[in-house]
C-alpha cells in the first residue's frame, strides 16, 4: 500500500516536471519578455542590463532549473500587468474557484449519484424519463448559455438572486476569504455553482444510470436477491457499491476539469477567481500568470488523481496490490 | 401421503416479445417429496432453470406465470405479494447458480455476505450470526473458516467459492434447495467433491433439493427421482434407475444412448438425435418431439399427448397411451417394443 502511494507519487513528480518544461516554455516562445516589462522609449543598454538582471541569458537548462526551483517554493516571478508577486495574485484569488469548485462538484453528485441510480432502478417511470430529458439539456446546451439564462430568468426577471460577485466574504486569517459564512456570499454561491455543475450533474447521473442497469443484470444481484435480501439492502449497498469505481474515476476527473474550466462561468458571473485572473492576463499577454496557472491546474489534476487512486483501493478489493489479507 | 415439499401443477410461463408471447414452459406438473433429490435434465432451452426461477419469483422480466400453481408444503406461493415471496426466498427455498465466480459479490467479504443473509431472516445478535457464519463455513469445508471469514471472493478458488455459495444458499435452513447447474462451471476434479457435499448437508437438514444439470452422470449418481423436458414440456419422470435403465419416451432414449460410454467400441459413432430442439417460437403441432422422433406415427402430429402411466415411469407419448397406442402402424409398434418401450397391453395385441 505504501508501495503504491510512492510509485504514484513519483510519477506525480514526472508530470509536474513535464508541465514545469511547458510552461516554461511559454516564456521563450510569445517573445522577448523584456518588451513586455519596459516602455518604448528604454534605451538598447538599459534592456541588456534589465535581460542580464533576470538572467536571460543564462544556458537554458539553468533557466529552466532556476524556474523550477522556484516554482517549487511557490515563487513565478512579478506579473507584468499588476506588477506584483503572482503568487500571492493567485493565493488571493484561489480561495474564491476552489469554493466555487466544491460546491459545484458536491451539487452534482448529490443531485447526479440519486437521479442516477433512481433511473437505473425505475427505468420506465415518468420521472425516470422526465430526468432523462432534462439531462440531454445539461448534456447539449453550453456553459455560458445556461449560465446567461439563469441570470436572466433567476436575477432580472425574478430578482431571487444576485446576478454576479461574490457577495460579503469573511477573511478566515492567511488570506483565505470565504463566502460560505454570509447570507450574500452563499446566495451568490447558488448560481454559478448550478451553471458549473450542471453538466458534471449530467453525466454523473447517465454514468450512474448505466453501471445500475449493468450490475442489476448480474449473478451476485440475482443471488442477493435468491437469498432474499431486503431491496433496500441490493440496490443501495450490493449494486450501488459496484458502481462506485467508474463513478469516482469520472468524478475525479470531472473536479478538475471543473477547476479548469471554471474560466468561462467565472467571467459570465464576474466570479473573483483564477479564471478572470487567467483572462486577464491572455488579453494581456501577462506570460507568468499563465505560467503559473498552468502548473497550479496540472498540480490539482495530479493531487486529485492520487486521491482517486487511493479512493479505489479502499472501494475494490481487487486493486489491492500484493493480496493482502490472507 | 405426506404433503409434498414442492408441488407444481400444471405451470405455465410466458415471454412476451414484440413477435408474439412465447410459451417457455407449457402445462409441466412434478412433486417433490420432503427429503426427496429431484433431477432436472433436458437440452439448453428445454425450460430447466426457467422453472427454477418461476419457482423462486425470479424471472427476468418480461417473463412471467401465467398460470398454474406452485406450492410449498401445501401453501400456494405463486401469487404471494412481492414481500412475502421476499421472505420466502433464502428462508425456505435456497438456490445456487451455476457460475460460483459471479455468484458472489466481489466487494464484500465473504464473511459480511453471511452475516448479512443470516441476520436478513433470523433475530440474532451480530455476535451469533458470525458465531454461525463460521460454523457453516467448516461445514462446508472452507479450512481454518475463522481466518477465512474476512477474505475477499477473488482469493477463493471456483470450487471454494461454490463451497461458499452452498453455505451462503443453506444459511436458513430452508426446505427446499434448487441448484441450477452447480457444478458446471466447475473443474472436473472438484464436481463429484460439490455435489457430494450438497447432497450431505441437504440430507442432513432434510431439505429437499432440485437439481437442474445437463450432466446424466450427475443425476444418476445424486437424483432420488428424474424429470426429463423438451422444449418446455415434460417429456418423461420417474424413479432415477427406472428412467436412465428403462427410458420409456424416445427423447429419454435418445438422450440416454447419446451419453458416451467408457466400455465397449472406442471406436464406434455416438449416438445423436436428429435435428435440434425447436426454438419456442415454432415449436411443431401435436407433440413437440414428432419430427425427429423414430416412432411419430399420425396421432404424434395431430394431438398433444397428455402423461400416462408408462410401467416404471410416466412419459408423455402416444405410444403408452392405451387408446391411443394401437392405431399407430404395426411396424412402428415392433421397432419400439424392441427398443424396450413397455406399451400399453391394447397395443401388444395388435403386433402379436
Amino acid at each position: 500500500m505504501i508501495a503504491f502511494a510512492i510509485r504514484r507519487l513519483l510519477q506525480a513528480l514526472g508530470v509536474m516536471l513535464v508541465v514545469a518544461l511547458i510552461s516554461f516554455m511559454m516564456f521563450r516562445f510569445v517573445g522577448d519578455p523584456v518588451n513586455q516589462l519596459v516602455g518604448v522609449d528604454t534605451s538598447p543598454a538599459e534592456r541588456e542590463a534589465l535581460r542580464q538582471a533576470l538572467g536571460l541569458n543564462d544556458p537554458v537548462l539553468l533557466q529552466f532549473a532556476r524556474f523550477v526551483i522556484k516554482a517549487a517554493q511557490f515563487d513565478f516571478g512579478i506579473s507584468y500587468q499588476f506588477k506584483q508577486p503572482v503568487a500571492s495574485l493567485i493565493a488571493s484569488r484561489l480561495p474564491a474557484t476552489l469554493e466555487l469548485s466544491f460546491v459545484s462538484a458536491l451539487f452534482a453528485l448529490a443531485v447526479g449519484v440519486p437521479m442516477g441510480v433512481y433511473t437505473g432502478l425505475y427505468r420506465n417511470t415518468w420521472l425516470a424519463r422526465a430526468f432523462l430529458t432534462i439531462s440531454l439539456i445539461g448534456v447539449s446546451l453550453p456553459t455560458f448559455l445556461i449560465g446567461i439564462l439563469l441570470i436572466f430568468v433567476v436575477s432580472v426577471n425574478l430578482g431571487w438572486l444576485p446576478s454576479f460577485g461574490r457577495g460579503d466574504v469573511v477573511d478566515l486569517g492567511g488570506g483565505w476569504t470565504t463566502g460560505l459564512l454570509t447570507k450574500s456570499g452563499l446566495q451568490s454561491l447558488i448560481l454559478p455553482s448550478i451553471t458549473l455543475g450542471l453538466f458534471q450533474m449530467t453525466l454523473i447521473m447517465r454514468l450512474v444510470r448505466g453501471e445500475m442497469m449493468e450490475v442489476l443484470r448480474t449473478d451476485y444481484i440475482k443471488f442477493a436477491r435468491a437469498r432474499g435480501l431486503s431491496r433496500r439492502a441490493i440496490n443501495f449497498g450490493h449494486a450501488l457499491k459496484n458502481t462506485l469505481v467508474p463513478v469516482i474515476t469520472i468524478t475525479g476527473l470531472q473536479l478538475g476539469s471543473i477547476i479548469a474550466f471554471a474560466v468561462i462561468t467565472e467571467t459570465v458571473f464576474q466570479w473573483p477567481g483564477m479564471g478572470l485572473l487567467f483572462l486577464q492576463a491572455v488579453q494581456n499577454v501577462d506570460i507568468p500568470i499563465m505560467a503559473a496557472y498552468l502548473l497550479l491546474i496540472a498540480f490539482l489534476f495530479v493531487i486529485i488523481n492520487f486521491i482517486v487512486d487511493l479512493l479505489y483501493v479502499a472501494v475494490d478489493p481487487r486493486i489491492r496490490l500484493g493480496g493482502a489479507a490472507s | 401421503m405426506t404433503t409434498p415439499t414442492l408441488s407444481v401443477r400444471n405451470l405455465r410461463v410466458e415471454i412476451p416479445t414484440r413477435r408474439g408471447v412465447l410459451t417457455a414452459i407449457d402445462d409441466l406438473s412434478f412433486d417433490i417429496a420432503p427429503g426427496e433429490v429431484l433431477g432436472m435434465v433436458g437440452e439448453s432451452g428445454a425450460g430447466k432453470s426457467i422453472t427454477g426461477s418461476a419457482i423462486i419469483g425470479l424471472l427476468e422480466p418480461p417473463g412471467r406465470v401465467a398460470g398454474g400453481e406452485i406450492r410449498l408444503a401445501g401453501e400456494r406461493i405463486d401469487n404471494v405479494s412481492p414481500d412475502q415471496m421476499r421472505r420466502i426466498r433464502g428462508r425456505r427455498i435456497g438456490m445456487i447458480f451455476q457460475d460460483p465466480l459471479t455468484s458472489l459479490n466481489p466487494l464484500y467479504r465473504i464473511g459480511d455476505q453471511l452475516v448479512e443473509t443470516i441476520l436478513t431472516h433470523e433475530r440474532l445478535s451480530q455476535k451469533a450470526a458470525r458465531t454461525k457464519a463460521v460454523k457453516l463455513l467448516e461445514e462446508v469445508g472452507i479450512p481454518a473458516a475463522e481466518a477465512r471469514f474476512s477474505a475477499y471472493p477473488h482469493q477463493f478458488s471456483g470450487g471454494m467459492r461454490q463451497r461458499v455459495v452452498i453455505a451462503l444458499a443453506l444459511c436458513a435452513d430452508p426446505e427446499l434447495v434448487i441448484a441450477d447447474e452447480p457444478t458446471t462451471a466447475l473443474d472436473v476434479s472438484v464436481q463429484a467433491q460439490i455435489i457430494a457435499l450438497l447432497k450431505r448437508l441437504c440430507a442432513d437438514r432434510g431439505a429437499s433439493v432440485m437439481l437442474i444439470t445437463h450432466d446424466m452422470g450427475v443425476i444418476a449418481e445424486t437424483a432420488d427421482r428424474v424429470c426429463v423436458l423438451y422444449a418446455g414440456r415434460l417429456a418423461e419422470i420417474g424413479p432415477v434407475r427406472a428412467v436412465v435403465k428403462h427410458p420409456q419416451h424416445p427423447y429419454t432414449q435418445g438422450l440416454m444412448a447419446a451419453i458416451p460410454s467408457l466400455v465397449g467400441d472406442p471406436d464406434a459413432t455416438l449416438a445423436q438425435i436428429p435435428g435440434s430442439m425447436p426454438r419456442l417460437g415454432a415449436i411443431p403441432a401435436g407433440c413437440a418431439f414428432n419430427p425427429r422422433c423414430n416412432f411419430a406415427f399420425e396421432a404424434c402430429s395431430a394431438a398433444r399427448p397428455e402423461v400416462y402411466d408408462a410401467g416404471t415411469s410416466d412419459a408423455s407419448c402416444f405410444l403408452h397411451a392405451s387408446e391411443v397406442a394401437p392405431s399407430a402402424p404395426a411396424e412402428t409398434l415392433r421397432a419400439a417394443d424392441q427398443a424396450g418401450i413397455v406399451l400399453p397391453v391394447s397395443a401388444k395385441e395388435t403386433i402379436a
